[in-house]
């Protein structure tokens, strides 16, 4: 009750500090994209170099400016993210739908494949699509999408199987709706503050696999500044003493994770009936 | 007695039967994927011998790797030489694919049972303090901890550690299994362990977040329950009411839990074994697919399936035989209900 006192409410609070966060992130990405090419560009003149007021984050081996190539390789990374859980998340309500509202062996071939896409390490599952695409950014997008969807479908399963046994929906039914009107008008609209708040909760693990799969090398091409490539670079020079060029990078992805988790977070406190009213 | 023993029996058929069709399954889509590849392992097979191939020869190879039968029956014939114990050739490392998989898998093995019982006994540790100091500082510092580790890349983790354990305090060696330049028969076990001290800690940090927290969150429910409110009016402390009620309900979860996260414990190992040069299967797989070595890839991609399924089998068994809480939902045939 301490809250009522206060000018804010926390429910304000925390609305605000979500949009801030989004604004963050949309700079972010923003700014990388907008970075020229030639700003990423080597020059040997100044390779090595420890982070200066000139280079916040120093140079590389071929005198890269590490600041603009980090946030140029997250923007890559945030689109990567965003499109593969894009498609996660699509899945996901798809297939959660069809098990719910389809027959028993729907529900039952539904699990079974859920329990296939778990049963490979997800690591070993990704390396094999992209090899199947021939290693570049499809097969990247399609393999973190591939593995991404599971638990938001169980998720938005449960969910449905909830809202099937609201008696609004059974009197839609009795009032002679089809299945296909109720699942346009009772079912999907239930569904969309789930479908977001999977999706941005989806998207730091994209970006993290994202990272992990191209420090291994099957992602994005080694000429395209991304955080895993930045990183697997740096790993031939660490023993040179260029802590630079693996620390401040990582960091900087684990803050955007850290950023985007918390967003998400917030975003559920606020769509989530149960501490909306705070 | 009998009737457990019954129940045992009938949970490890029902899991059996869905563990091979998984598995068939695996082996389908892993073989669809590799055929889908623009990438020719017969090239990159060639590419290996390091010397020119006439094409006649090549013939001859293509005509051994059945290249020109049709999918369908390449994947049977491929199969059954599976299950016959031949995997095949690997392109990268001129041996039989079995044998590089028996060898790699001891040396992961040993990395992720270390990883494995460190992050079982640091995260159940860690769960347990935070579920008895519940909002106090203790619990809420380890609980950011734990959200911020597992925000973190294993890889990033590993290379820190490498850089500031290895390249400034020299605590311990950059990689490999092994110091380089002994025999393999020559190194002894007290170097092993040194070698494998650093990526085994890398892996257990970055999984015991998860072991943690659900610890926390199940010692927090027992907390609020009646029966421990009762043992506090009894004059029970904290410690007393751990040890005869929290642990005798969060154990088995937890090692649940624990039993059936092998996948990530897998696919940890694959990042921790390239940033450490660890000779694992990890390390296999990757180079097995930047270089195109197709019978390898697949191999290991079996064997982790393999491995994973045999981990929630275990997670099954103890989860539906033990806890007398959902044998009734094992009886019924469904698989457990852990996420």
């Amino acid at each position: 009750m301490k809250g009522q006192h206060r000018f804010i409410n926390r429910r304000t609070k925390v609305v605000i500090w979500t949009v801030i966060l989004a604004i963050v992130l949309i700079f972010v990405y923003m700014f990388g994209i907008l970075i020229p090419d030639e700003a990423v560009a080597g020059s040997f003149l100044n390779a090595k170099l420890p982070p200066s007021w000139e280079h916040f984050f120093g140079t590389d081996a071929l005198g890269r400016d590490l600041f603009m190539r980090t946030l140029k390789g997250l923007s890559v990374s945030m689109t990567v993210g965003i499109a593969a859980s894009l498609i996660g998340a699509v899945i996901a309500v798809f297939v959660g739908i069809v098990a719910a509202t389809g027959s028993q062996y729907a529900d039952a071939f539904v699990n079974w494949i859920i329990d296939l896409v778990m049963s490979v390490p997800h690591t070993i599952l990704i390396i094999l699509i992209s090899f199947a695409f021939g290693r570049g950014l499809k097969g990247l997008l399609i393999g973190i999408a591939a593995t991404h969807w599971c638990s938001l479908a169980r998720l938005i399963r449960g969910e449905v199987l909830q809202l099937r046994a609201e008696q609004y929906v059974a009197v839609s039914r009795k009032l002679g709706k089809s299945g296909g009107w109720v699942l346009m008008h009772h079912l999907l609209p239930h569904l969309v503050p789930q479908f977001f708040v999977g999706l941005i909760l989806m998207f730091p693990h994209a970006i993290l696999h994202e990272a992990s799969i191209s420090f291994l090398g099957f992602g994005l091409p080694p000429e395209q500044p991304a955080i895993g490539i930045i990183l697997s670079e740096s790993m031939r020079y660490l023993s040179t003493g260029m802590w630079w060029s693996a620390v401040l990078p990582g960091l900087v992805l684990v803050m955007i994770v850290l950023l985007v988790d918390r967003m998400g977070e917030y975003l559920r406190a606020i769509i989530d009936p149960y501490s909306a009213q705070q | 007695m009998n009737e457990a023993l019954k129940r045992i029996v009938r949970v490890f058929f029902t899991y059996s039967v869905r563990t091979i069709s998984l598995l068939l399954a695996v082996s389908a889509i892993s073989f669809v994927l590799v055929n889908a590849s623009p990438i020719n392992p017969v090239q990159q097979y060639i590419i290996g011998f390091g010397t020119a191939v006439s094409p006649q020869q090549r013939a001859e190879i293509e005509d051994y790797w059945g290249v020109n039968e049709p999918p369908i029956e390449r994947y049977f014939s491929w199969l059954s030489e599976v299950l016959h114990g031949n995997l095949g050739e690997s392109a990268l490392y001129r041996r039989p694919v079995a044998a590089v998989i028996g060898e790699r898998f001891w040396n992961s093995l040993a990395l992720m049972l270390c990883a494995w019982l460190l992050s079982g006994v640091i995260g159940f540790g860690l769960g347990c303090v935070m579920g008895m100091y519940q909002d106090r500082w203790a619990d809420k510092i380890i609980k950011k901890c734990c959200y911020i580790l597992s925000s973190v890349p294993t890889f990033w983790l590993g290379l820190v550690f490498l850089l500031v354990f290895s390249v400034w305090l020299k605590w311990f060696p950059i990689g490999f299994s092994a110091p380089i330049g002994v025999r393999g028969e020559d190194v002894t076990f007290g170097q092993r362990l040194y070698h494998l001290i650093l990526p085994a800690f890398t892996l257990s940090l970055a999984s015991f977040s998860n072991i943690a927290l659900h610890t926390r969150q199940k010692l927090i429910d027992v907390f609020n329950s009646e029966y421990v409110l009762f043992a506090r009016a009894r004059g029970e402390g904290k410690w007393t009411i751990l040890c005869r009620h929290g642990l005798r309900n969060i154990l088995f979860p937890a090692l649940t839990l624990q039993f059936a996260s092998f996948a990530e414990l897998f696919g940890g190992s694959v990042m921790a074994e390239n940033v450490f040069s660890y000779p694992g299967l990890g390390s296999a797989v990757s180079a097995a697919g930047l270089n195109g070595d197709v019978p390898l890839l697949l191999g290991i991609t079996l064997f982790s399936a393999l491995f994973v399924s045999a981990g929630n089998m275990i997670a099954n068994l103890l989860y539906g035989v033990i806890n007398p809480q959902v044998r009734a939902f094992a009886e019924a045939g469904r698989n457990g209900g852990f996420v």
